[in-house]
């Protein structure tokens, strides 16, 4: 299904810069190829140039440099409504003066389709996103999350191969957001379409994508599986920006192939796995989740360094227990333990000491 | 639900038993009492400066007591007399010694007035028989008539009998150019006198065609405006609203320096040698310049509105219609344009219902083609003196914009206007 090759890509930017100033570039250098059948998801801060490019997809704004391709075909002069490309929108655009039923049949009439294959057509998008009984009403009338449907629908109704969609939850409570994530990743397996997710949300971006592109300052930072993403970033920024995360800065001390050493500010040693730092010396930022921090002496990895940590404060969420502790002079430090049968609560104060398995502390780039 | 219906039915009452309304009613009835307090100053000055001018501009169509006040006698004579009865010695007399204490009061000429607006020329029958009239001798139907052979005609007596009555709906006839004949049947003025349904005409058709060009001219200037980034869209708004900023007058003047004969667009035209001296266009006293300066000064009333109506439209709209397969054309047909329509509905309704009404500027330089309804109810007010008449033409006026609205409402909603 992942295709990275540009040659037998669905989509490809290849070297594609755009400027809107002539002074700044907003995207530097930016080549993706996604596969036919591939979710895909550009995720990033705002301003990362990750909206700017799904516009340069759908032709609402042109590259300054380099080429696009859609199927193998440059579609750099090609106007928005020749490239067939299906679109969902941030505030949904719903047209407010055209029923629901107008809406969907708009694609399919502005394509000189017949009436009795338009009415189909649209009441199989409508069941599609179980909403068949709204067709008369307006876009007004209806919930957030209704329109939501009903734009997801107007986006699919013309068989596109390709659907884009900007952002399409932002608007929705968190509920009602993650049921919707689960649906639209539903519609992509069963329609087998192409689908470029922009969003800012990380929790969004892992759950329904089969790769994520995390943009920022108009480059990939990484393009990889959610996986290897949160478990194996490439770099600080990446992270930092997915999910929580523990940052201890230090000092390569030791490297030897995929292990190494690192001595803290305060001159504890620990374990990690080097990701972008090459030689003994160099300044690091360590990369720990709070899941993967522990505490109790009988469950820590064999041969692994430990450090000593102080509880500032425990904090009950239900399904899990977090806890910041001061490690190596910073009280940022968070460990998230689940909360099974049996499970310790720290107390404020006590003193405990806290290690890990290599594989799980990430020494990076010092941002 | 099921509850909330329940409880309507029967009456709500709060926790020390008095009915929940008067209680809402009771809490609420300082801050009701405050508001009003608060707008009783504008409602006040609504009243006195617009309500009742209004009203009495109504009741001086149907109401000119200007001859039923000053002759009373013959009024009387007409009211026990039907119509169609000869005048005898009886209607004589009234009329005598109406004309002898009008005469002594001075305001016989004032009836002779109301009696000229039916019949011209007859005005200087009555001044000169106010005059003469306690010198005559019974009988005096025959010493009247031997005055002035006038006095005598069956229309002269028509015309009496309708003005006797201080209430008349003939203003109104008057005003589209109908007039009753001396056995009171209505007819059509003769074709030389036919002054107001051609105005009317006038009017309607070019206000309508100053705010299709508003629309024209005005349509693409708000959506620029709506579309500029912050710091262009300004400094547009400002030269769009630069007209508000000066006189009506100054700009009314500047397109006569502009469009006159020997003014700035002419000379230039003959100057680039595009027309030649002897051809220099008739742009003013006429009915173009009329149009060229109401659309001008009337152009921001058109902008405004469809401005406070784009500027909320997002751009996504038409950029979802255009990722959906349609061109541009029709993205901004089907997608953008109905969208617009409260916008062109207010905007269309302003400059029109402005237009209509309009005085000063078709005054300066419309010359006599381009004068305007507003212009002849200014005529009637300031020089004939007939305000009857005028206020008839005014309430024909109110009475079609009053239809206008009434058709905006049931074609677009009038809920839907949008003034900005």
């Amino acid at each position: 299904m992942v295709s990275s090759s540009p040659n037998d890509a669905f989509v490809a930017f290849e070297h594609v810069q755009k400027s809107y100033d002539g002074v700044q570039l907003v995207v530097k250098d930016l080549n993706l190829a996604i596969g036919k059948g591939e979710f895909l998801t550009m995720l990033g801060p705002s301003g990362s140039g990750k909206t700017t490019c799904l516009m340069m997809l759908a032709g609402f704004e042109t590259a300054t440099n380099g080429q696009i391709k859609l199927d193998g075909v440059n579609i750099n002069e090609v106007p928005p409504h020749k490239r067939g490309i299906g679109m969902v929108f941030q505030n949904y655009a719903l047209f407010p003066h055209m029923t629901v039923g107008e809406n969907l049949a708009f694609p399919l009439e502005v394509r000189g389709m017949g009436k009795s294959e338009r009415d189909a057509k649209v009441t199989r998008a409508l069941d599609m996103v179980q909403m068949g009984a709204f067709a008369n009403r307006r876009p007004a009338q209806l919930s957030g999350g209704q329109q939501q449907r009903i734009a997801l629908a107007r986006a699919l109704v013309f068989d596109p191969g390709l659907v884009l969609m900007d952002e399409p939850l932002g608007a929705l409570d968190k509920q009602l957001r993650e049921h919707m994530q689960y649906e639209i990743k539903h519609l992509h397996e069963t329609l087998g379409i192409t689908v470029v997710y922009v969003t800012h949300d990380q929790g969004e971006a892992l759950t329904m994508s089969d790769r994520v592109a995390v943009f920022n300052d108009g480059r990939i930072q990484q393009l990889a599986s959610p996986s290897d993403l949160y478990e194996r970033p490439d770099n600080s920024f990446v992270a930092q920006f997915i999910g929580e995360n523990n940052k201890l800065p230090g000092v390569i001390e030791s490297i030897n192939g995929d292990s190494c050493t690192v001595r803290l500010a305060t001159g504890e040693v620990i374990n990690a796995t080097p990701v972008n730092v090459s030689e003994k010396g160099a300044k690091t930022l360590v990369s720990i989740r709070p899941e993967r921090v522990e505490f109790k002496p009988e469950m820590m990895p064999a041969g692994a360094h430990t450090i000593d940590a102080e509880v500032m404060e425990f904090i009950y969420m239900g399904d899990l227990f977090r806890t910041r502790l001061k490690v190596a002079g910073s009280d940022e430090f968070v460990i998230k333990s689940r909360n099974t049968l049996g499970q310790r609560m720290l107390r404020p104060g006590e003193k405990i000491k806290i290690g890990w398995a290599p594989q799980d502390a990430r020494a990076l780039d010092p941002m | 639900m099921a509850d909330l219906a329940a409880d309507q039915g029967e009456l709500l009452k709060t926790s020390d038993g008095r009915p929940l309304k008067e209680a809402l009613a009771q809490a609420q009835s300082k801050a009701k009492w405050r508001a009003f307090m608060l707008v009783l100053p504008l409602l006040s000055f609504i009243l006195i400066t617009f309500a009742w001018p209004i009203a009495q501009v109504l009741h001086q169509s149907v109401y000119n007591p200007r001859f039923s006040e000053n002759m009373p006698q013959i009024g009387e004579w007409f009211r026990t007399h039907p119509n169609g009865t000869e005048p005898d010695e009886a209607a004589y007399t009234a009329l005598v010694n109406d004309l002898v204490s009008a005469g002594a009061a001075r305001t016989v000429a004032v009836a002779g007035e109301r009696v000229n607006y039916e019949m011209p020329g007859t005005r200087s029958l009555f001044t000169k028989a106010g005059r003469d009239a306690k010198k005559l001798e019974p009988p005096f139907k025959d010493s009247l008539v031997a005055l002035d052979k006038d006095w005598g005609s069956p229309e002269l007596w028509g015309v009496m009998r309708r003005v006797s009555s201080a209430y008349t709906g003939d203003f109104y006839l008057a005003a589209i150019d109908l007039e009753r004949d001396a056995n009171g049947a209505i007819r059509q003025v003769p074709e030389n006198e036919r002054v107001y349904v051609n105005l009317f005409v006038r009017t309607f058709v070019l206000s309508a065609a100053i705010t299709v060009i508003c629309l024209i001219i005005g349509f693409p200037v708000a959506f620029l405006l709506s579309s500029l980034p912050m710091r262009y869209s300004s400094l547009l708004m400002i030269m769009v609203l630069l007209p508000f900023w000066t006189s009506l007058l100054v700009r009314t003047t500047a397109w006569m320096v502009l469009l006159q004969s020997q003014g700035v667009i002419n000379s230039i035209l003959v100057w680039t040698g595009i027309i030649s001296d002897d051809q220099r266009l008739v742009m003013i006293n006429n009915l173009m310049g009329s149009v060229i300066a109401m659309t001008h000064i009337l152009l921001p009333f058109m902008i405004l509105p469809l401005f406070s109506v784009m500027k909320p439209i997002p751009p996504s709209y038409v950029r979802a219609a255009r990722s959906l397969g349609a061109t541009s054309w029709t993205a901004f047909r089907r997608v953008y344009l109905p969208q617009t329509i409260p916008g062109i509905g207010a905007g269309g309704l302003l400059v029109f219902i402005l237009s209509v009404g309009y005085y000063i500027t078709p005054a300066l330089v419309g010359g006599a083609s381009g004068q305007l309804i507003s212009n002849l109810i200014a005529f009637h007010v300031t020089k004939s003196n007939n305000w009857s008449l005028a206020a008839a033409l005014a309430t024909i006026l109110l009475a079609s914009i009053l239809l206008l609205y009434w058709l905006y409402d049931k074609l677009v909603g009038i809920d839907k206007l949008k003034l900005g």
